[in-house]
């Protein structure tokens, strides 16, 4: 059986510029990155990463919404861009997205009726009226919403965190397969982000939907995920088990990161404690391409960093791109899966 | 307030501190009879939801209030007796970074594109008549530049050619230009990347130590007041509702509200747990009776929908504004 969403060897570059008086500049939003999305078992897998991690090209690629410069995305083992009128409305059903403006997705003309029936409407899910009532009424149960209290009302009479939870609710209607969620909940209060994250973590649970959560938190990413990526200047600079990479992380990104949050415990040395770093300035570092893109800030950064580390194994279900664990295996092809596999053991 | 905290003096004394919105669905009230007293030198957090008032009561001290909102009533006394909310506007103009100064939320947007960093500061000390020639001036802005953790020579740069952390170090020189007792921080890192993020807080809180500033700072990823705050004040719908010591607040929450803030605190402890605050906000312009919280309170009372609570005193340096605190007799009438 093949897998139900594959990404192989992905890359995206934005060219730009190119105006009356500059010259046309390149960017690699996204290199080489490869993940599979298991059709048999549902996973939770975070892809997390700062601005310009390429995170959300990453997610913009798979949901088939902008195309590889290089390599393939593979939905049912079929390339995404070849897929015929039959295919793309099944892969339209099995992979949902969920983005982050809980605004910007509703037509404020509309009841927000609307996107919970058109989905229905154009993929034929009820056979009758009162079937889609009932579809409707349940998928708004199970992200913990009231029917009578958000039916029959148009978007800014709701609150962000209403708005969000009625976008999963669309997304399950479809009973999908797989689903992309772009920082869901990163504009929404405090109070609600649990709320939702349940929401999501449920249709996981229960539902058995599969899920790639895209992050710049990675304490949500922690909360709700199996696995991680972790994206650097669109490569993958660790991923594995969420609790090996958040708990013992081995790159020295990721080090970096998940020592910066501050923790909501007081008390705690954050605020006093000089970090070790390289002082860089930012306006002239140069980005070396075909080496690793952390080795500027990186204080562990050797000769050997001027070419591109690929994935080493740094432990049981964990892998990290840097040459720090050149004497471990590297993983063939970049792939990720047996990693992902091993955590599940 | 803490032992050290009762022997500081006060800098700044709001008291029924009130600003209106006027909108034609009604007055709303975005700041509701705030009472808060800043001491010199400490680091104090605002928190609240989006909505909750805390930003309008940062713009209302520096008096940036625009239409339809209004200060509809209260003071802001320092310590010199001057009422803030009083002074005319050649006197506000003069109090802005001499006295209190912003950093703002989004640096991209706070600085004037076509000057060069350094130009844009002498310009500033140079309307609030600090002495000396342009020279000595961009000496003075050269040493800011090195005390936010900048190369002088980024006094010759145009804003664009800086990261975005860079220019939030060069908004927060700025800010400190003149020396303030008073820097008013409105989300200053929630544009930047975590690693930045650290840095940032690290180089204003040095700061704030060096110039013995008080620092109000505006926010609401807990994470952060945890780390930077040393008192820490919550808001919701426009009304303080409890004020204590940055670890009184995280270990022993009093008011129902900031014990569900904590608890719903994503957090490296707990994976797969996930505490919500139950219902939703309220709208401002059709406020709940009583106590502002009651509809989503999970310890509400009868009398929570009809007697409106007052801030008062519920443990040695712990404020909060709820009636399970304050005794049945005591209760105002009304």
């Amino acid at each position: 059986m093949p897998p139900l969403l594959e990404a192989r060897h992905i890359r995206k570059v934005f060219s730009g510029g190119g105006g009356l008086f500059s010259e046309n500049t390149e960017t690699v939003a996204v290199d080489d990155f490869t993940l599979t999305i298991d059709a048999d078992k549902p996973s939770f897998t975070t892809i997390a990463g700062e601005s310009g991690s390429g995170k959300t090209t990453v997610a913009r690629m798979l949901l088939g919404v902008i195309s590889p410069s290089d390599g393939e995305v593979l939905y049912n083992g079929q390339n995404v861009s070849g897929l015929d009128k039959g295919q793309m409305r099944s892969f339209r059903q099995d992979v949902q997205a969920i983005f982050q403006d809980p605004f910007e997705v509703y037509n404020p003309f509309y009841k927000v009726d609307h996107i919970l029936t058109t989905p229905i409407r154009k993929f034929g899910l009820a056979a009758s009226q009162k079937e889609a009532d009932e579809q409707i009424d349940g998928a708004l149960r199970t992200v913990g919403l009231r029917p009578e209290e958000t039916l029959g009302r148009y978007p800014h009479q709701l609150s962000g965190g209403q708005r969000q939870r009625i976008t999963i609710a669309r997304a399950l209607l479809l009973k999908p397969k797989l689903i992309i969620a772009d920082e869901p909940v990163s504009m929404v209060d405090a109070s609600l982000r649990a709320t939702i994250l349940a929401s999501l973590h449920k249709l996981y649970r229960d539902f058995d939907i599969s899920f790639i959560y895209i992050t710049h938190d990675l304490t949500t990413a922690y909360q709700v995920s199996e696995n991680i990526v972790v994206l650097y200047h669109g490569t993958v600079a660790e991923a594995g088990n969420v609790e090996q990479v958040i708990k013992n992380p081995q790159h020295p990104y990721t080090r970096e990161l998940i020592h910066s949050i501050p923790v909501p415990d007081p008390g705690s040395a954050w605020i006093e404690e000089q970090v070790e770093e390289k002082q860089v300035d930012e306006t002239e570092v140069e980005e070396n391409l075909a080496g690793c893109r952390y080795a500027p800030r990186c204080i562990h950064a050797m000769d050997k960093c001027e070419k591109k580390p690929p994935l080493y194994r740094s432990g049981v279900g964990c892998a990290a791109s840097c040459f720090l664990y050149d004497d471990q295996e590297s993983l063939a092809g970049g792939d990720l899966t047996k990693i992902f596999s091993e955590s599940d053991a | 307030m803490s032992d050290s905290g009762q022997k500081k003096e006060v800098l700044l004394d709001i008291s029924g501190l009130e600003v209106h919105f006027e909108t034609r669905r009604g007055i709303a009230r975005a700041v509701n009879e705030v009472d808060l007293k800043l001491y010199k030198g400490e680091r104090f957090g605002l928190v609240g939801e989006s909505g909750s008032g805390k930003t309008t009561m940062i713009l209302a001290l520096l008096r940036m209030i625009k239409t339809p909102g209004f200060i509809a009533g209260g003071k802001a006394v320092f310590d010199d007796g001057t009422d803030l909310l009083q002074l005319d506007t050649e006197q506000v103009r003069q109090t802005r970074l001499k006295r209190v100064a912003m950093v703002p939320q989004g640096a991209m947007n706070s600085l004037n594109p076509v000057m060069r960093i350094g130009d844009q500061m002498v310009l500033t000390m140079r309307e609030h008549d600090e002495p000396g020639d342009k020279d000595k001036l961009m000496q003075r802005v050269e040493s800011l530049m090195e005390k936010v953790g900048l190369k002088p020579e980024a006094a010759s740069y145009y804003p664009h050619e800086l990261s975005g952390g860079m220019k939030q170090r060069a908004c927060i020189a700025q800010a400190i230009c003149l020396n303030p007792q008073l820097i008013l921080a409105d989300e200053p890192t929630s544009a930047l990347d975590v690693v930045v993020q650290r840095q940032i807080m690290q180089t204003l809180r040095q700061l704030q130590l060096d110039l013995d500033a008080t620092v109000l700072l505006v926010g609401h990823d807990m994470g952060l007041m945890a780390q930077f705050a040393e008192r820490v004040g919550i808001m919701y719908g426009g009304k303080l509702v409890e004020v204590g010591t940055v670890s009184d607040i995280f270990r022993n929450p009093q008011h129902p509200y900031t014990q569900l803030l904590i608890s719903s605190i994503p957090s490296f402890e707990k994976r797969g747990d996930f505490k919500g605050i139950p219902g939703v906000g309220l709208s401002l312009l059709d406020p709940p009776s009583g106590c502002l919280f009651h509809p989503r309170c999970p310890k509400v009372m009868e009398r929570c929908a009809h007697n409106e609570p007052t801030l008062r005193q519920v443990a040695a340096g712990q404020m909060a504004s709820c009636l399970l605190y304050e005794e049945e007799h005591n209760a105002p009438a009304s």
